[in-house]
């Protein structure tokens, strides 16, 4: 999003390093992604691209040999900090998985959990409705609303997707971010998440792994290229896609490695 | 090279087809032996269930029972039936001599004399009449009556005389030997008398013991596995307590009844012989099985609920109390069962802490003296009476049936949990 014609960035990461144990994941990453746009993170498996997504809300903190260093500035608070409060951040910076995880339980608890843990809503009513937008937003309302209080692991797996969306927009966050959501869907599906994730982006901040070049290609504004833990290139996803600067990007582009 | 290949698809088919024969017969010689086991212990106990009554006629003689004229209630209480219940004995036998008298007398249970009383206690109006009673036999007279004693050994070597087979013999051939269902079993307290012999008091024992060890080991186990698996880093500290777990649950069951014996008893002076005691006990020996077990149902919820609930802000109190515990729970409570099960079973740490001592009452609470039906299986198994030889697999039967209902019980429960989310 432009703001009188100036980039607004929303998340700042200066030389970020991600440590497995000794092991080193990610070195020096420095990368800034602009508000309500969709940037996706591309390169081959094992190349850094989820850590660094998981840096971006701390997930990786539930991994006990996983250290990270460097700052990672979100609205220029360091999120690294130790006075940042894992939980306020996570409320702020939802997330999809690559595996649809619904909780087993029904769709409306699915959707209610978020809400609930954070005191959103006063009464059932709002309650209610929160549900409601964030399955319509989610586009998967008209699907479900007979259904809300049947288990959520019975839908088909891009529903479940979609449901995992809708949980994770229901506590309005700025960014979303997005690891591989598509992986595990069939082209319908795919399709489906693709358009969503257009219509998600007037509202959040999303940032997006995939592995599918052609993904990027058609959902991003965006893209950073990731080799071996280092952030190879990035820039605009035309630029990246049409003029890559960079020998090992034009490969991977191209489909000579990866 | 064709030939070659079908011989080995051959030999591929046969070697499976031999594989399945060896599970079959391992599964026949499993279900044989339980057959057997189970076949054993009904035919030994199923004749437990029922108990001898001789009818014997009594006359209710005011003069015998040093009663006056309308007695009251109270004098009821008081009189003495040991005369009358002597002399109804003797009457079965007129030309019995002294020797002889003794030897009827010893033909019903001593509880005979009591048995009178509750009769002209129900009914007052019995004074100066004859009516006939239901008195409970000897043991070895009700084992006479079910077949099971050697009639034919020389009579030096048994317990009951030929005299008093004879008579008994006697009472038979005019029907006044009955056979009922034995209610006394089940509502009698343990008795040194095999006749009067019942399973209440070790019953009452087991069931307060489990509730005790219930009450502790559960709650305790599950916090223990809830923090070692979701909170606990993993530190050689934490290793070291996990081995320790797990080799605590291999400890000899008797070493838990010494511990119970130099702490509880000894340090804290509990009372002795107690379901609680022994329920303390027992639920040191069931900690260590239900934390495996709720540590093996914790680790199978996917990780990907964690991270779902974590990615939502939620923090980790809430992602373990509202998702991975609820997950969990049908793992946890199949092990509780099975640690309950097991320590319902258990005989040597009780006996260590005096729950094996000799318990004519029937408890109230876990702070009374009891039994508990393994020691009393054990108790009666040691016992040299014949009577007690059925009373041992009748025991056995009702342990098997508490068995049998704990593990219906926890399937119900399994299944409600498991239900509401597949």
């Amino acid at each position: 999003m432009r703001k009188n014609g100036v980039k607004v960035i929303k998340i700042k990461a200066k030389d970020v390093d991600v440590f497995y144990g000794k092991k080193q994941a990610l070195f020096n990453i420095s990368l800034d992604i602009e508000e309500n746009q969709v940037t996706a993170l591309i390169g081959p498996s094992g190349c850094g691209k989820s850590t660094f997504l998981r840096c971006l809300n701390r997930m990786n903190d539930v991994i006990d040999i996983c250290s990270v260093k460097g700052e990672i500035l979100i609205n220029d608070f360091n999120i690294n900090d130790k006075s940042c409060d894992v939980v306020r951040l996570r409320e702020k910076i939802g997330m999809v998985f690559q595996k649809p995880n619904p909780f087993p339980k029904t769709l409306y608890e699915n959707v209610s959990y978020g809400p609930t843990i954070h005191g959103m809503a006063q009464s059932k009513q709002e309650m209610d409705e929160i549900v409601e937008t964030s399955l319509k937003k989610a586009a998967l309302w008209e699907e479900v609303k007979d259904r809300l209080h049947e288990p959520g692991t019975g839908l088909s797996g891009g529903q479940q997707q979609r449901l995992c969306i809708a949980r994770a927009i229901s506590v309005r966050p700025e960014v979303i971010l997005m690891d591989e959501p598509c992986s595990a869907l069939d082209p319908i599906a795919t399709a489906q998440i693709e358009e969503l994730i257009d219509e998600l982006k007037k509202e959040h901040t999303i940032i997006i792994v995939t592995h599918s070049m052609a993904q990027a290609a058609r959902v991003s504004q965006n893209t950073g290229f990731f080799h071996l833990g280092q952030l190879i290139e990035h820039g605009s996803t035309d630029k990246i896609f049409k003029n890559p600067d960079n020998k090992k990007t034009q490969d991977y582009i191209t489909g000579r490695f990866g | 090279m064709n030939k070659n290949k079908e011989q080995l698809l051959n030999k591929r088919y046969k070697a499976e087809q031999r594989f399945r024969l060896y599970g079959l017969s391992a599964i026949f010689m499993a279900l044989l032996f339980l057959t057997i086991f189970i076949f054993k212990i009904f035919s030994t106990g199923y004749s437990a269930f029922q108990k001898t009554w001789l009818i014997v006629p009594v006359t209710f003689d005011a003069e015998l029972m040093m009663l006056d004229q309308n007695p009251s209630k109270e004098d009821l209480q008081d009189a003495d039936y040991y005369d009358i219940a002597l002399k109804s004995m003797a009457d079965l036998d007129p030309n019995a001599n002294e020797d002889q008298e003794n030897e009827l007398k010893r033909m019903v249970s001593y509880f005979f004399e009591k048995e009178i009383k509750n009769e002209l206690l129900n009914d007052p109006n019995l004074i100066g009449k004859t009516k006939e009673v239901y008195l409970t036999a000897s043991d070895d007279l009700d084992q006479v009556f079910k077949g099971n004693y050697p009639r034919d050994l020389p009579e030096d070597q048994r317990r009951v005389s030929d005299y008093q087979l004879k008579i008994f013999d006697q009472l038979v051939a005019n029907g006044k030997v009955e056979s009922k269902f034995n209610i006394s079993f089940f509502t009698n307290a343990d008795s040194r008398e095999a006749e009067l012999a019942g399973i209440a008091s070790s019953f009452m024992g087991s069931i307060f013991s489990i509730l005790v060890c219930l009450m502790i080991a559960f709650p305790v186990a599950v916090l223990a596995a809830i923090y070692l698996e979701e909170f606990a880093p993993k530190n050689r500290f934490t290793d070291f307590i996990e081995v320790n777990i797990n080799n605590l649950a291999a400890v000899p069951s008797i070493v838990f009844g010494l511990l119970g014996l130099g702490v509880l008893l000894a340090i804290f002076h509990l009372p002795r012989s107690t379901p609680l005691v022994g329920g303390i006990t027992l639920s040191l020996m069931t900690l260590p099985t239900i934390i495996i077990a709720a540590r093996a149902s914790l680790k199978a919820v996917p990780p990907s609920i964690r991270e779902a609930a974590l990615a939502m802000g939620a923090s980790r109190m809430q992602t373990t109390m509202h998702h991975t515990v609820p997950l969990s729970m049908p793992g946890t409570l199949s092990g509780t069962i099975i640690g309950l099960a097991q320590a319902l079973g258990e005989t040597a740490p009780l006996i260590l802490i005096g729950m094996v001592a000799f318990v004519n009452t029937i408890p109230g609470s876990p702070m009374d003296p009891a039994a508990s039906l393994p020691v009393q299986i054990y108790i009666w198994a040691e016992s040299a009476e014949r009577g007690f030889v059925e009373k041992v697999s009748a025991c056995i039967m009702v342990l098997l049936g508490f068995l049998i209902i704990m593990n219906l019980f926890a399937q119900i429960i399994r299944h409600k949990f498991e239900k509401k989310w597949s």
